[in-house]
């Protein structure tokens, strides 16, 4: 290191510790590294270490240094801690940032002279490639440094990043690679996902000494542990006292409607006054950055979150973290408690709340995986069939390209790297005319072939089409919440919105809000309001409980041994379970059936995870049709699934077969919302349909195709399009749940154990206390509209049943009722959910 | 498929899960917004749907047709997805298009994206059609009606929402008052309006109620139904962060 460094570090007391002069090392050796240190390591420092040093020994103009974060934020960021050691070591280095925020002169000024070091997005990377002149901006470049390299790996923002870093070693062939990541259970395969050869062994792997293991505790509320929910708000007393012990608390939780509940019950006992915030990711930007800067300042003592604070900026004044309701994984539980104390060297304080009984358990379970060094988490999957289209077009937007010499560069790509040709032709003849079987899209090319092969793109159209829906993250429709006469509060989904009418309230932003009606593409609200307030829900899945957990928390059940971890009231209760029943193996399959209010339960204890016990509550149910035993409904939680039924369910053995899955899973995986919601996602991504921008009026979204009209169509005209292969594609890896359920019905072949009881068992009360949250398929939607409607008509009495004639006021001739009237015929349609069975 | 009953205008119409409705009393099929060819209006914009709509759209009108045997077709205006349409059609569609019609009696009632005559297609074109008490427009609800008259229209491609215990089911819907009825779009590429949407208004007066498309039957609900706040759920079963 130079000697101006180490002065620098010796002046403010610090020894370069073993990490950051491994990274100089390998930066020396020109070789790509990946870092992964825990928080508070000097991460960022030993990734731009090497650029600085290189910098002030060979001072140069241009791009020296790329920075890619998942986060605008971390990326301005990052720049004001970079200003630090440039002004006091003096260095001649100009550092910037560019993000979809930077004003647009300054974009055209990075163009005309970029400065050395420069701090992104994987949105505007995109976006720089695809402009003209990306080889004489990038052409110098000498380092990529990617940030939260575990958090990009594996997404569809990451697959986008790997794409652009081939094309940066095609504009830049010295350059080298530098990953920065949190602790990962798969260090090898992002390795290879970073590497500039799609190989592992071409990355350097340094890890930084592991940071003092955190101290995790368990806070229970007063008085009776609650049997179900998921929201942790008996806890608020407990978590209240708890703030106002500590200096500056996070409080964690699960989802955004839980962030507002918690918040709204803290403030409720909140008799001091302490500032506490409110941050997840519906509330407007600007909201947002204010929490922040409170944090950052130390003006709040509290913060409730979703996983919207779980990466970036560092605050070193939290001393105490809060995760309400399970943590499902260990991996974002570690990357939580990270959260406080961000130095390495001392130990990172937490509690665990625990919102009901089966919580306690994981909660003791995670714990455990803490304990052990186990961590969860999948290595990254291959990319995505759609970024690769997008990217292809924004290649064709910069220059034009040989086909061979593209696929080529693509499989370079660490997410690439086993993308067939095949797979390449397709996407790139959907990029020209969509790729139909049927060609009648000849006028309509976005790229064209010249006589030498190269691909051309037709017009300047497409690149401003591309530029508009350049980008992978595809949201649910969204609306914008304005206060009347004041601030826009953040957004929340239009389905929501749609059930409101004027004078309704709702929780948002952290207050109780009146509904007063549509303005525009705005919804309009008033504070305060009357009445029992809904809470705004969010598309997109709640993380289902890990294998690893699932496997600890089978672990602690079966084995008493394992039950002074837990609180009495807790132990009483498997206690009790062993006395009316019997407690769930570690390996077997328990399944307990019972009658209660005129129907019979089924209850298997899986522990496979939410999403898993929805795929296999559907097939189950289907099977248990065929077989006569009239099911009615089931729920699905992260520990157990059940299922009620009219007649008994008398041989579960005939249920849980390995052939479940076989049967009719195709079919129904294709006909599936999850789907849906992929094909939505890919086809907007590829550029099939236009992205959602909220802005845009309601007139012009009526001339865009709904995706899933698309989508049945296409099935039955072209079944094996590319578009429908990569929803495939992507849909086997999102059924991970899927492979779980497989190795479910494998493990318990011959190991289930029926218990036929008389009553409810302990275990099964909180999977009861559920019903009413259970979950259907698009061939089930059609009973439960009849469902719904019926009720209406229930609870008016018939008064609103229709006999043929509406002739209220119009005063149409009468005729006699006809035969056959369409009056819903509820015998057949009605599925009572069976509510408040065990309130 | 069970269809429902409905009395306008003194006659008996049924209405199909199909999404047509149909006039016993006179061998007729009604549809409305067929939308042909949207898929290929995209592709010249630079969105490349797939460019089979008028296809699927065809086999589902066929459908209609076998199972309902109509001697007439009334069409409600936009068959036609613009007035480029036919030149973008693949002549083989074009040509199914032709014979599925061949043995019918059709009348193209003028849409706003259709507004000229159909020339390549068999049958007459109006601006709008009237039998008996029955009035056959593209755009409903604006002129006044008879104490007697009804009126057929589409144009609105109305849909609605009903809230359920599993969230909101949205699906095209029929929407009838005492004297007006609103077709469904039919095309495979036809969007929707909600029907408490503030430009469908003008339906808004008297009794109101709409059917659901179903699979196999429709879902007949009041306004009442679509209004019902869903129980609590959402506040204590959130699905995400």
């Amino acid at each position: 290191m130079p000697e101006l460094f180490t002065r620098w570090f010796a002046a403010r007391g610090w020894m370069p510790r073993a990490h950051q002069l491994d990274m100089l090392e390998a930066a020396r050796a020109a070789r790509s590294a990946l870092l992964i240190a825990p928080t508070g390591g000097g991460k960022t420092l030993a990734g731009f270490l090497p650029s600085l040093i290189d910098l002030y020994e060979n001072p140069r103009k241009g791009l020296h240094t790329l920075y890619i974060s998942p986060l605008k934020a971390l990326a301005v960021d990052i720049a004001r801690n970079l200003e630090a050691p440039i002004a006091e070591m003096e260095l001649d280095i100009r550092v910037e940032t560019r993000t979809g925020d930077t004003p647009a002169n300054r974009r055209a000024r990075q163009r005309e002279t970029p400065p050395n070091i420069l701090l992104t997005t994987p949105e505007s990377l995109t976006l720089l490639l695809s402009l003209p002149d990306a080889d004489k901006m990038f052409g110098g470049l000498h380092t990529i440094v990617v940030d939260e390299a575990h958090a990009l790996a594996g997404t569809k923002r990451g697959d986008q990043l790997s794409l652009c870093l081939s094309r940066l070693s095609v504009l830049a062939p010295g350059s080298r690679r530098v990953g920065l990541s949190a602790t990962v259970n798969h260090p090898e395969a992002l390795c290879a996902w970073l590497s500039p050869t799609a190989r592992a062994e071409d990355v350097t792997l340094i890890r930084a000494e592991p940071g003092a293991p955190p101290v995790i505790g368990v806070l229970l509320p007063q008085g009776r542990l609650p049997w179900g929910g998921h929201m942790g708000i008996a806890s608020a007393p407990e978590i209240m006292e708890r703030i106002a012990a500590s200096r500056v608390t996070i409080v964690f939780v699960n989802t955004r409607a839980q962030a507002e509940l918690i918040f709204a019950a803290l403030w409720k006992l909140n008799e001091d006054a302490l500032p506490i915030g409110l941050h997840h990711g519906s509330l407007t930007i600007e909201q947002r950055r204010k929490v922040e800067a409170a944090m950052a300042d130390g003006r709040l003592r509290g913060v409730v979150a979703t996983s919207s604070l779980d990466l970036g900026i560092d605050w070193g004044g939290v001393d105490q973290v809060i995760q309400v309701a399970a943590p499902k994984g260990v991996s974002r539980l570690l990357q939580r408690v990270g959260r406080a104390n961000h130095r390495m060297d001392e130990a990172s304080a937490a509690l665990l709340v625990p919102a009901n009984r089966f919580e306690v358990i994981e909660c003791a379970a995670a714990i455990q995986s803490v304990e052990a060094g186990e961590l969860d988490g999948e290595p990254p999957r291959p990319g995505g069939l759609d970024v690769l289209a997008q990217h292809i077009l924004a290649m064709a937007c910069h220059a034009p390209f040989l086909p061979d010499d593209l696929y080529a560069e693509i499989i370079r790509a660490g997410a690439y790297a086993d993308l067939s040709r095949r797979d390449f032709d397709d996407t790139l003849r959907f990029v020209e005319d969509g790729g139909y079987a049927l060609a009648s899209y000849e006028r309509y090319r976005k790229l064209f072939r010249d006589s030498e092969g190269f691909v051309h793109v037709r017009g300047t159209a497409v690149t401003r089409q591309l530029r508009l829906n350049l980008g992978t993250i595809v949201e649910a429709p969204l609306l914008k919440v304005k206060l009347r006469g004041g601030p826009m509060l953040g957004e929340v989904e239009e389905w929501f919105i749609s059930t409101l009418t004027a004078g309704d309230c709702f929780m948002f932003a952290g207050q109780i809000l009146r509904y007063e009606g549509m303005s525009g593409v705005t919804a309009e609200v008033t504070r305060g309001g009357e009445g029992d307030p809904r809470v705004p829900a969010y598309a997109g899945s709640r993380m289902p409980l890990s294998t690893h957990l699932a496997e600890r928390v089978r672990g602690i059940l079966s084995d008493p041994a394992h039950w002074e971890l837990l609180p009495e009231s807790v132990r009483e209760w498997l206690e009790m379970q062993t006395f009316r029943s019997e407690l769930p193996s570690a390996t077997g399959l328990l399944v307990e059936t019972f009658p209660r209010g005129g129907r019979w339960f089924l209850v298997a204890y899986c522990f496979e995870g939410r999403l898993a016990h929805q795929t296999l509550g559907m097939l189950a149910t289907r099977r248990m049709e065929r077989l006569g035993w009239g099911p009615l409904g089931f729920v699905a939680t992260d520990y157990v699934l059940s299922i009620w039924s009219a007649f008994e369910p008398s041989d579960p053995d005939a249920l849980f077969t390995e052939d479940l899955l076989g049967e009719e899973l195709e079919e129904w995986i294709a006909d599936s919302s999850m789907l849906r919601r992929t094909f939505r996602s890919i086809a907007t991504i590829a550029g099939l349909i236009e992205k959602n921008h909220p802005s845009v009026e309601k007139s012009r979204k009526q001339m865009s195709v709904n995706s899933d009209l698309i989508y049945n169509v296409l099935r039955r005209h072209e079944p094996d399009h590319i578009l429908l292969r990569a929803t495939r594609a992507e849909a086997a890896f999102g059924l991970t749940d899927v492979r779980r359920l497989a190795t479910l019905l494998a493990r318990s072949k011959g190991h289930i154990r029926h218990r036929r009881l008389d009553h409810v068992s302990p275990l099964a009360v909180p999977a009861l206390i559920e019903i009413g949250h259970e979950w259907v398929s698009g061939n089930a939607e059609d009973a439960v509209l009849a469902e719904a409607i019926a009720l209406v008509d229930e609870a008016t009495e018939g008064a609103q049943a229709f006999t043929g004639n509406l002739s209220i006021s119009d005063a149409v001739e009468e005729r006699p009722r006809p035969a056959g009237a369409a009056r819903p015929r509820r015998s057949r349609f009605i599925r009572h959910a069976p509510k408040g069975t065990v309130r | 498929m069970i269809g429902a009953p409905l009395h306008l205008g003194g006659e008996r119409i049924m209405l199909c899960p199909s999404g047509v409705a149909i006039w016993p009393a006179a061998h007729t099929l009604i549809v409305a917004d067929l939308h042909f060819e949207k898929g290929s209006s995209f592709a010249a914009r630079g969105m490349h749907v797939p460019p089979y709509d008028t296809r699927e759209t065809m086999i589902r009108l066929a459908f209609a047709l076998r199972r309902h045997a109509p001697r007439r077709l009334l069409v409600l205006g936009d068959a036609l997805h613009d007035d480029r349409a036919m030149s973008r059609m693949a002549s083989a569609d074009l040509a199914s298009l032709r014979r599925l019609l061949s043995t019918l009696e059709v009348i193209w009632v003028a849409g706003n994206h259709d507004p000229s005559p159909q020339t390549e297609l068999p049958g007459i074109s109006v601006p709008e059609w009237r039998e008996g008490r029955l009035h056959f427009r593209h755009i409903g609800g604006v002129s006044p009606l008879a104490r007697h008259e009804a009126e057929f229209s589409g144009h609105y491609h109305p849909k609605a929402t009903v809230p359920t215990r599993i969230g909101g089911i949205t699906r095209p819907c029929f929407l009838a008052t005492g004297q007006r009825l609103v077709l469904p779009a039919f095309g495979a590429f036809t969007g929707g309006l909600d029907v408490q949407d503030p430009a469908m208004s003008a339906f808004a007066r008297g009794a109101q109620r709409v059917f659901l498309l179903g699979r196999e039957r429709l879902h007949s609900a009041s306004f009442e139904a679509l209004r019902q706040p869903r129980a609590p759920i959402g506040s204590s079963e959130p699905r995400s962060a």
